[in-house]
């Protein structure tokens, strides 16, 4: 097995899914929760999904996963197509793990750490003759120090960090290439969140692992990731540098997000208002799934849905205010930056 | 003044082994004012809420302390009555007095907001109807009509719009379940309103538009609100005073702006240092060592000197007093020995707080709308 670093590790193509979902006693309708969706991870790498609740950032990490079906598109590992077979190889399981939110409820309550951490040590064989041994490795490398201490106990024994921790761990027991944190710190409390996203970037760059990074919390995501892909309603609307994303939004959903996040250090804060809410999935808004929300909503918007504009090399965003040649639908100045703040109405039209 | 909890202490249990979940903490809210009470899971914060609106159910007791709400007459928020007269209010001893009149007051002048809207509201229930009955029990001289377009009114009020009446709380998305939550915490034109973690099942964007709804109400109608939060970095923006609570202890009580730009107590600094920016140059941060005590076995001495940086020998003996600084932001209390005077300051702790006149022009989101 070659490890390149300019190959990614686990890459998405165009995945989508869908849920059928029974409406009523006869009616069936379709949830579209994930559409589309493009995403690479490279070794040494945190890719950060951001996005609200029913963006479809937990459906992504669970299809990169398989633990959900994709509907279409398709799963690339270390550059090969994987074969999507209904029962997932061992090794891709090996290779690609997955940590759950909420550590209160992903720990087997009736088992102590000894037990959760060398289930998965057993199962794909990597104890090195030394069960014990191993867990205490273990939790070394999740910094569960003194490790002697902690195998012993049961999870209501630790603290919310703490447990966080042990999912993380029993995660790298089978030396996994892709970690897949889906919300690891919305659950913990605030003085120790950055102890968690600091050990996830040490095991980037200790571990060469690709991680990626679930949440809702832009700050959080600017922190960690070295790139930010912003989720709405099942598409992705900008991907970029964990930087400019955040000092130049390109997609005005993204800086709806970025004005909503708490901001002590602005002392004037300027809230746009959100114009209402994220749409239904079983029927989201024709072309631009934003539009219905967004100041800048152009008549194009709502009859064609934006391709991937490139912003520069590496940023792009999914919004016709970037559209390079504009189209005779649309108006002249259009491309002005988002920094600016909305155009005046009669620009809107 | 509005409410004033001196000393109040609360346990969980009895016996040889109580849980002390509130030691000995002295708050008190002003008319108008935004007070925002943080601190970390098992901090007390909730417990000190249930405690002085008597929610307080078993195996809580509230071991000592006093609480008094300063029960002004309606209609004179802002200071004196409508025809000039400045008026007296009514002393309510909410820790000792009959369970009845604490009901009473309950509501109509102390109203709570809790986390989970969806399963404060009866779920059977229409909106309309729950309105309808916080109305009828607490004001018998309503008409059926008068009602309606009272709950009409509300709903307005807080964005949703009159015909959601008939909906049933399953109907509504997590938002406008926490804003009718709102609207009938304030349907009885309360003084106070205490909020516990009213945002936090919500997305950042939905949070956004609660809380610039709820300040525009509080502009309109004058309460004051007791914002009970994990998440420091919100209250920076929405409160006037914060009070930050560890292991059942306020450890720390500033203006907002002071408390954020130069804390005085380690925990708060650690806090503060606990949130990613926005902006600036990326740097690592760490939080703060170690987790949260158990209340069980809280530490001797100060209850945060085993994640503190600068602890003392005296620091895991003896109880920190309560100490009173003064400075350019105006007064604060904290609960630490470093700043008793005796001992040298860390700079980090000693920062220069902002003035007293830039906090007073920022007092809450007040016109932040274009």
């Amino acid at each position: 097995m070659s490890e390149r670093e300019d190959v990614p590790l686990l890459e998405a193509v165009d995945v989508t899914k869908h849920y059928r979902v029974r409406v009523g006693r006869m009616g069936r309708s379709i949830v579209h929760a994930a559409e589309n969706i493009s995403v690479a991870l490279y070794p040494g790498t945190v890719t950060a999904v951001v996005g609200e609740s029913g963006s479809g950032k937990s459906t992504l990490s669970r299809m990169l996963a398989r633990t959900q079906k994709l509907t279409s598109g398709k799963l690339c590992f270390q550059g090969e197509e994987v074969v999507l077979t209904k029962r997932v190889p061992a090794d891709y399981r090996q290779s690609v793990q997955l940590v759950l939110q909420d550590p209160f409820e992903s720990l087997n309550p009736v088992h102590t750490v000894r037990y959760i951490l060398s289930r998965p040590l057993i199962i794909h064989d990597r104890t090195g003759g030394n069960v014990e041994e191993a867990v205490l490795n273990l939790l070394r490398r999740v910094a569960l120090e003194p490790a002697e201490q902690f195998i012993g106990k049961y999870p209501h024994e630790l603290s919310g960090g703490q447990r966080q921790r042990v999912s993380i761990a029993r995660g790298l027991a089978v030396q996994p290439k892709v970690l897949l944190a889906d919300e690891p710190v919305s659950m913990l409390d605030v003085s120790i969140r950055l102890g968690v996203l600091n050990l996830l970037a040490d095991l980037r760059d200790r571990e060469r692992l690709a991680i990626l990074y679930v949440t809702h919390d832009i700050a959080s995501a600017r922190y960690l990731a070295d790139t930010i892909m912003v989720m709405y309603a099942g598409k992705v609307v900008e991907v970029g540098p964990a930087d400019s994303i955040t000092n130049a939004p390109a997609h005005p959903y993204t800086k709806l997000l970025l004005s909503a996040a708490p901001d002590p250090d602005a002392d004037e804060k300027v809230w746009p208002g959100a114009a209402g809410a994220p749409p239904s999935l079983v029927q989201p808004p024709s072309g631009c799934r934003f539009h219905p929300r967004c100041p800048y909503a152009m008549p194009i918007c709502s009859t064609d849905e934006p391709p991937a504009f490139g912003i520069d090399e590496r940023h792009t965003a999914a919004c016709w205010l970037h559209d390079p040649a504009p189209l005779e639908l649309s108006q002249p100045g259009h491309t002005a930056s988002l920094t600016e703040g909305p155009p005046e109405s009669g620009e809107r039209t | 003044m509005l409410l004033e909890i001196r000393g109040l202490s609360v346990d969980y249990g009895l016996g040889d082994q109580p849980v002390h979940a509130v030691d000995d903490v002295s708050l008190t809210i002003r008319r108008g004012e935004v007070v925002g009470l943080a601190g970390e899971s098992g901090s007390g914060k909730s417990t000190l809420a249930y405690a002085v609106t008597r929610l307080l159910r078993d195996p809580g007791v509230i071991t000592g302390g006093e609480a008094f709400f300063y029960d002004w007459p309606k209609g004179s928020y802002r200071g004196t009555d409508a025809d000039g007269t400045s008026s007296q209010p009514r002393l309510v001893d909410l820790l000792t007095e009959d369970r009845d009149v604490v009901r009473a007051v309950r509501w109509s002048d102390i109203a709570v907001v809790f986390q989970s809207a969806l399963h404060a509201l009866n779920p059977v229930l229409r909106i309309g109807r729950l309105i309808d009955d916080v109305l009828k029990t607490h004001d018998k001289t309503m008409t059926r009509a008068q009602r309606l377009a009272r709950a009409k009114e509300l709903l307005e009020m807080v964005g949703i719009s009159a015909d959601r009446l008939n909906s049933y709380p399953h109907e509504l998305s997590g938002g406008m379940r926490q804003r009718v939550m709102i609207a009938v915490a304030v349907a009885l034109h309360p003084s106070l309103l205490i909020m516990d973690e009213p945002t936090t099942a919500l997305d950042v964007v939905i949070q956004r538009e609660i809380l610039e709804g709820l300040m525009e109400l509080r502009e309109q109608l004058g309460f004051s609100v007791l914002f009970i939060t994990h998440d420091l970095s919100l209250l920076i923006e929405i409160a006037d005073t914060i009070a930050v609570m560890y292991a059942g202890r306020l450890v720390e009580k500033a203006p907002a702006k002071a408390l954020f730009r130069a804390p005085r107590h380690p925990y708060t600094y650690g806090l503060t240092r606990s949130f990613p920016s926005l902006h600036g140059s990326k740097k690592v941060m760490v939080g703060i060592e170690g987790s949260p005590p158990d209340l069980r076995k809280v530490p001797s001495g100060c209850p945060f000197h085993p994640r503190c940086a600068w602890a003392m020998d005296i620091c895991k003996t003896q109880d920190p007093p309560v100490l009173t600084l003064h400075d350019a932001s105006g007064g604060r209390e904290v609960l630490c020995w470093l700043q008793d005077g005796k001992h040298e300051v860390p700079p980090e702790l000693n920062q220069v707080p902002p003035a007293a006149g830039t906090v007073a022009a920022l007092p809450s989101m007040r016109g932040r709308r274009p």
